[in-house]
């Protein structure tokens, strides 16, 4: 069937059901099909991490995965992790510590670190580079990107005490 | 020019000027919420995709479109044949660059392909699956061609010329005599000698290049949603090429996914999509994907340099010679030219120093591989890194500590202004007052003490240097007196909202770099309110005053300063009208966040939205004959120098794993003389940037090419980018020189980074390699290439 | 980049594998972490005509001891053997491959299963497998059969699968309280795929090592197994292995395939480099 097959999900908690044509990949029916235009396409061939959303609480390439095979998966992206604020403070370290310029990694890169705090709640800057290191940044250097995480993860330290 | 005075704006205690504030439109790309061109839908708009030429050099003999258009869903399959009545081709040339030549462009191939890649066929259809599904339908027969691609035996007799019509493959030629060189050379105590490998690389922005045209027959309009850096620009070359009226055609930039001097160049395809939107009558959008984006996005260093240089006895360098040939692919590129990267490296190598004898010849070839040109640092990285690895080998041939040598050797400070044997005339410089808090920042004496303690254990570290210049606030003489209507100056219109807060539309343009933020700093220092009461635009030909746009790292030393002077002028006419209501001389009048107060004791008087409110919207009450203008536009552009020259010292700790060739690289130190600092963050994270992208250079980035002209690692897996986990971390200081042609005072910083980290990666390798005796100047700098210097292979 | 168009079906059982590969033969592609297969198809490499999904399937997950081997599911993916104890404990060689491969989200996606049957002679877990002798359970609609380590990789992408077949699982030998691992590899950045690699395992009976298999990666077509040269290590106390000799009689054996950046003579080094890594690190355990 080249024609849509229907797929219900749960995107950033509210439910879909869409027709899609299988071809079609989760990054695209992201972008085109929900408008949630968040999700960025750098090279689509899994290489990037701008695609970078949550599949089931995990990281995925959403160039890498077809809308098909999200039935009844739930997916995150940066809109839904920013309505319910579980990116807040991450996006907040962001703009204070200037670790985006054109932006355009930035969905990803953030998508990337909270699913590293979840894991690792005060990892070395060492760590952060390693589980950063599929997710490609040409304009910051990745400096202010690490330094912002770091600063996340021991606000996040303190607050727990 | 300069009206620096004791109340100049800058120095008043309440400036924005010089404070580390974050930038405002940060928070929107962090919500995933910006608007890249691609996330733009436009009623009735339709895709485009391209057959593209797998030949590097080939005659089209036939194109058979048929199943393509028979395709559902596709709408139109043209080929140059249909296109020809809708668009005009270019030429790439300047005419200040003496001699260069170029073919004719198209949108698509016209007749013959010259690179792989080249647009031959154009398939519009209703979404970009469909068309490239037509693109593989469509039947192109192709004779094979002689392919160029070895630039240095471009010009040989014979080899096959590209464009027969140009008679030779040569584009471009420069040379410099200038002193006595031979003398210098015969002379000298020490001379090295050394050639270079500079790697062809691209700018691989995340964000793919992007536009949408979209043209409305019935008002005869052309809006174009582009990512590009320089809207005026496209707006003309669209309007002059597709034959429309230039006052009809808006360009509109809203978010840009990064830039770095890929978007400012035409490119066939974007110009055909120009096209189709005026033969269709709807938008028609193209993203390119990113393996097509290997293959046409220009590229750029392409050179091989052989160079020398003399030094006296006590270690000052007294003369240059070199020669540089460089491949730029069929075309050069329109409209800024591809003279231009290695005019850069004639102009810049070995700038820092005082030598007045500079010999030099340097050619750019026509090859059938990709167009190369402007990219991020134009030329500097070449010219750096040829002049910094003769300084480190002439120091080594000395005996003498590598930063001593630059020391005895820059230009003097009392020697400004100072004109160098390459014609370019540098205002003032910091190159030992840069050096020296360099080796203070970095513990250099502590650095080289571990080094040679790390040694006696096996572990090769080396330390490398790179004192640069960068070409900065260009003036006309850049690309104006060249013929190409690309603007040097730029403007700035500001105006006081009936709230109190300021409008802002500047010329200058948005890519991440955080130019919104630095004239909203300069705009409400200028008028005296606060930063987060200003809003900036910019990135929209029908409402920012004629400007530039973002190249040559102009945005704050141009921008910003018209930015200044039209917050100064608004500043006066605000106190000229609160004068008249307040029945009092404006002179006794200032404004200070947001609120008219006495200039002496600074009693507040009035806030800016009262005065807003009377003025817009109570002029009966105003006192008779005033007419307030609170609205003012400035421009300005640099004339008193041709550039302002940034300078900057960077210096690299690099390990090298001599049994794996790997090199990692451990700190990076940069001291940076951008003059004024209007924003200390973004300075150092333009730097950061900066930095990264020329150690890409160093390390990792190379468009692998076979001898038939393909590209083979034309993918993100095979072209290998800086990513995280291997990037050191990058110290920023600096020192601050404000060039005197502006009150604002501020020099460009966006492209010193990328000028001076690929140098300095280069030394630090060849320092951590001299206990064996080998030194590497072929970038990028594998474990292959390492290894086989070490003889270990 | 946008794939060519193709049919989709989510299996829910084998039969329904076998069902559509038996029907498409060649035409039709399983589907697993898709993070070999998917970039292969938006950069239209490859154009399969049928998708079988086989992520949900219940037989192809799972890590379990079955015997004396450690049977783990075609569909375990790698984030799932990171985290997993029973392989750490009896196939510790496979955990320790598992960080250098790629990154975090393509590790929360590929399986292992994938990257076997993907045969890129550069991956790191088929040398992993061949060094520890493991046996694929292979399936079809006619049947089982196994297939030993050593005759399922064939070539660059080629393996012994016939396209009507799936991979099921993978059995691996325990680790027995002898046994020794090295796992290295040289690569130029963080998670990209080596320009050299050694996975190797021996057994240290009676103070001398015994049955010792070398496998290298990304040195040519497919894992390159060096029987020749581990033979040398038979009988040798671990603490005083010749390396010089052992890397000597290596590269009289082999002449590694170059690939865009690494010429042969560069991995024929890095193979020695490795040798020696994992001759000292087999000292190293034992001391
Ligand atoms: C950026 C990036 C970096 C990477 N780096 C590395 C690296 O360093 N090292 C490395 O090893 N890999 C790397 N990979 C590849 C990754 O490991 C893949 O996950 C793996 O190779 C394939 O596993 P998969 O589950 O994704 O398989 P898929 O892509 O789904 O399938 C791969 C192939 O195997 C077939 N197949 C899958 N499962 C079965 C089965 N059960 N039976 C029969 N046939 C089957 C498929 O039909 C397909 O032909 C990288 C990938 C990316 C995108
Ligand atoms: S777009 Fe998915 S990884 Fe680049
Ligand atoms: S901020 Fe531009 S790519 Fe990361």
């Amino acid at each position: 069937m080249t024609a849509p097959i229907i797929v219900t999900l749960t995107v950033n908690g509210e439910p879909v059901n869409r027709a899609v044509e299988p071809r079609l990949t989760l990054a695209d029916f992201l972008r085109d099909e929900l408008g949630l235009k968040g999700t960025h396409v750098g090279c689509e061939h899994g290489v990037c991490g701008a695609c970078t959303v949550h599949l089931n609480g995990a990281t995925v390439r959403g160039c890498l995965t077809f809308a098909v095979q999200c039935e009844g998966a739930e997916v995150e992206t940066v809109e839904g992790g920013t309505d319910s604020g579980r990116l807040k403070d991450l996006q907040d370290e962001f703009v204070a510590r200037n670790a985006l310029q054109c932006g355009y990694c930035t969905p990803g890169m953030l998508l990337s670190a909270a699913e590293l705090l979840e894991q690792n709640p005060a990892p070395s800057r060492d760590e952060i580079r390693e589980h950063l290191s599929g997710n490609y940044c040409r304009c910051t250097g990745y400096q202010a990107i690490v330094d912002a995480i770091e600063t996340t993860a021991r606000k996040r330290v303190e607050l727990e005490r | 020019m300069s009206d620096r005075s004791a109340v100049s704006v800058l120095d008043t205690p309440n400036s924005y000027i010089g404070r580390s504030v974050s930038r405002p439109n940060a928070k929107r790309l962090a919500q995933g919420r910006a608007t890249y061109v691609d996330d733009i839908m436009l009623p009735r708009m339709v895709h485009l995709a391209f057959c593209r030429s797998p030949y590097a050099h080939a005659e089209i003999l036939s194109i058979d479109g048929t199943a393509a258009l028979a395709l559902p869903g596709v709408l139109r399959v043209v080929t140059m044949a249909d296109l020809q009545d809708y668009c005009t081709p270019w030429v790439g040339v300047l005419d200040h660059l003496k001699g260069i030549k170029s073919a004719p462009q198209w949108p698509l191939a016209n007749g013959k392909v010259f690179f792989q890649g080249e647009p031959v066929v154009a398939i519009v259809a209703s979404n970009r699956a469909i068309a490239e599904d037509a693109a593989d339908l469509i039947e192109v027969d192709y004779k094979e061609l002689p392919p160029v691609t070895d630039a240095e035996t471009a010009l040989d007799p014979d080899t096959p010329v590209i464009h027969p019509e140009l008679g030779d493959n040569l584009c471009f030629e420069r040379s410099i005599d200038s002193g006595d060189v031979d003398a210098a050379f015969a002379s000298a105590a020490v001379v090295v000698e050394e050639s270079f490998h500079f790697n062809r690389h691209t700018a691989v922005t995340l964000e793919p290049r992007s536009i949408i045209c979209d043209y409305n027959p019935a008002d005869e309009n052309l809006t174009l949603h582009m990512s590009v850096q320089c809207p005026h620009m496209s707006k003309h070359l669209y309007a002059k090429h597709l034959g429309l009226d230039e006052n009809k055609v808006r360009v509109i930039c809203k978010d840009i996914g990064g830039s770095f001097g890929l978007k400012i160049h035409t490119y066939s395809d974007e110009m055909a999509a120009g096209a189709l939107t005026v033969m269709l009558g709807r938008p028609v959008k193209f993203i390119a994907d990113r393996l097509e984006s290997f293959v046409t996005d220009i590229h750029a260093r392409d050179h091989r340099v052989t160079a020398k240089m003399a030094f006296a006895q006590d270690g000052e360098v007294t003369a240059v010679e070199m020669d540089d040939i460089t491949g730029i692919g069929p075309y050069s590129v329109y409209p800024r030219s591809s003279g231009i990267e290695m005019n850069q490296v004639v102009n810049l190598t070995a700038g820092p120093y005082k030598h007045l004898n500079y010999r030099v010849r340097a050619r750019a070839v026509f090859q059938n591989k990709g167009v190369m040109c402007q990219y991020r640092g134009v030329g500097h990285p070449i010219a750096v890194a040829v002049g910094e690895a003769l300084v480190d080998k002439g120091a080594a041939a000395l005996g003498m500590d590598p930063a001593e040598v630059r020391r005895r050797s820059f230009i003097p400070d009392d020697a400004y202004p100072y004109t160098s044997p390459s014609g370019a005339i540098y205002e003032r410089q910091s190159h030992r007052q840069s050096l020296d808090k360099l080796v203070t920042i970095m513990d250099y004496e502590g650095l080289r003490r571990e080094q040679r303690a790390l040694r006696e254990r096996g572990v090769y570290r080396g330390i490398g240097f790179a004192s640069l210049i960068e070409v900065t606030n260009p003036s006309p003489a850049f690309y104006g007196v060249g013929g190409a209507r690309i603007a040097s100056q730029d403007g700035c219109t500001i105006r006081l909202d009936p709230t109190g807060g300021i409008t802002c539309a500047t010329g200058v343009t948005e890519q991440g770099q955080g130019t919104e933020t630095i004239i909203a700093q300069i705009a409400a220092s200028a008028v005296g309110v606060a930063p987060g009461q200003v809003r900036v635009i910019t990135g929209d030909t029908d409402v920012v005053p004629y400007g530039g746009g973002t190249w040559a790292s102009r945005g704050a030393g141009i921008g910003g300063e018209a930015a200044l002077q039209a917050g100064k002028e608004l500043r006066r006419n605000i106190l000229e009208v609160a004068g008249a209501i307040l029945q009092t001389a404006p002179e006794n009048l200032d404004v200070r966040d947001g609120m008219i107060v006495d200039a002496k004791g600074f009693n507040e008087r009035m806030p800016l939205a009262e005065l807003g409110r009377l003025v817009y919207f109570r002029g009966d009450t105003l006192p008779d004959g005033l007419q307030p203008e609170l609205v003012a536009t400035k421009h300005y552009v640099s004339r008193s120098y041709p550039f302002a020259f940034t300078n900057a010292a960077h210096a690299c700790l690099a390990e090298v794993d001599v049994e794996t060739g790997l090199v990692s690289l451990l700190k990076y130190w940069v001291v940076e003389d951008c003059g004024t600092v209007i924003n200390p963050l973004l300075v150092a994270e333009q730097t950061r940037g900066g930095v990264v992208q020329g150690i890409g250079a160093a390390l990792y980035e190379e468009c692998l090419y076979s001898p038939e002209g393909q590209m083979i690692n034309g993918s993100m897996a095979d072209y290998l980018v800086p990513m995280a986990a291997e990037m050191p971390e990058i110290y920023v200081d600096h020192v601050t020189t404000p060039t005197e042609t502006s009150e604002l005072g501020a020099k460009g910083v966006g492209e010193a980074g990328t000028a001076g980290a690929p140098g300095a990666v280069m030394n630090a390798i060849n320092d951590a390699l001299e206990p064996f005796d080998t030194r590497l100047s072929h970038m990028p700098f594998t474990p292959d290439k390492i290894l086989r210097a070490l003889g270990k292979t | 980049m946008k794939p060519h168009a193709f049919d989709y079906v989510r299996a829910t059982s084998l039969q329904d594998i076998f069902g559509v590969l038996d029907k498409h033969g060649d035409d039709a592609k399983i589907l697993a972490g898709g993070q070999s297969l998917v970039p292969a198809m938006n950069m239209r490499l490859a154009a399969p005509r049928v998708i079988v999904d086989v992520n949900a399937i219940e037989a192809l997950h799972g890590i379990a001891v079955v015997g004396d081997m450690l049977r783990i599911g075609a569909m375990t993916r790698y984030v799932e053997i990171a985290a997993s104890d029973l392989v750490a404990r009896h196939a510790p060689l496979i955990v320790r491959a598992v960080p250098f491969i790629a990154h975090a989200a393509i590790r929360n996606r590929g399986t292992f299963g994938g990257s076997l049957c993907n045969a890129d002679p550069a991956s790191e877990l088929p040398a992993c497998v061949l060094a520890e002798r493991a046996v694929f359970n292979i399936s079809s609609s006619t049947g089982e059969r196994s297939v030993a380590a050593n005759d399922f990789f064939l070539g660059t992408y080629t393996t012994a699968l016939e396209p009507t077949e799936v991979l099921l699982s993978v059995d691996v030998p325990l680790s027995g309280p002898d046994s020794r691992y090295f796992f290295d590899e040289v690569a130029r950045r963080q998670g990209d795929y080596a320009m050299a690699g050694l996975a190797a395992r021996a057994e240290v009976r009676g103070g001398v090592l015994v049955d010792a298999r070398l496998v290298f990666f990304a040195v040519s077509d497919m894992p390159l197994m060096v029987s020749a040269t581990a033979a040398l290590l038979e009988g040798q106390a671990p603490g005083s292995v010749d390396a010089e000799a052992i890397c000597e009689a290596l590269i009289q054996n082999v002449t590694p395939q170059q690939d865009l950046t690494t010429s042969s003579v560069t991995k024929e080094h890095l193979m020695k480099v490795l040798t020696r890594r994992a001759i000292a690190a087999f000292a190293r355990e034992e001391a």
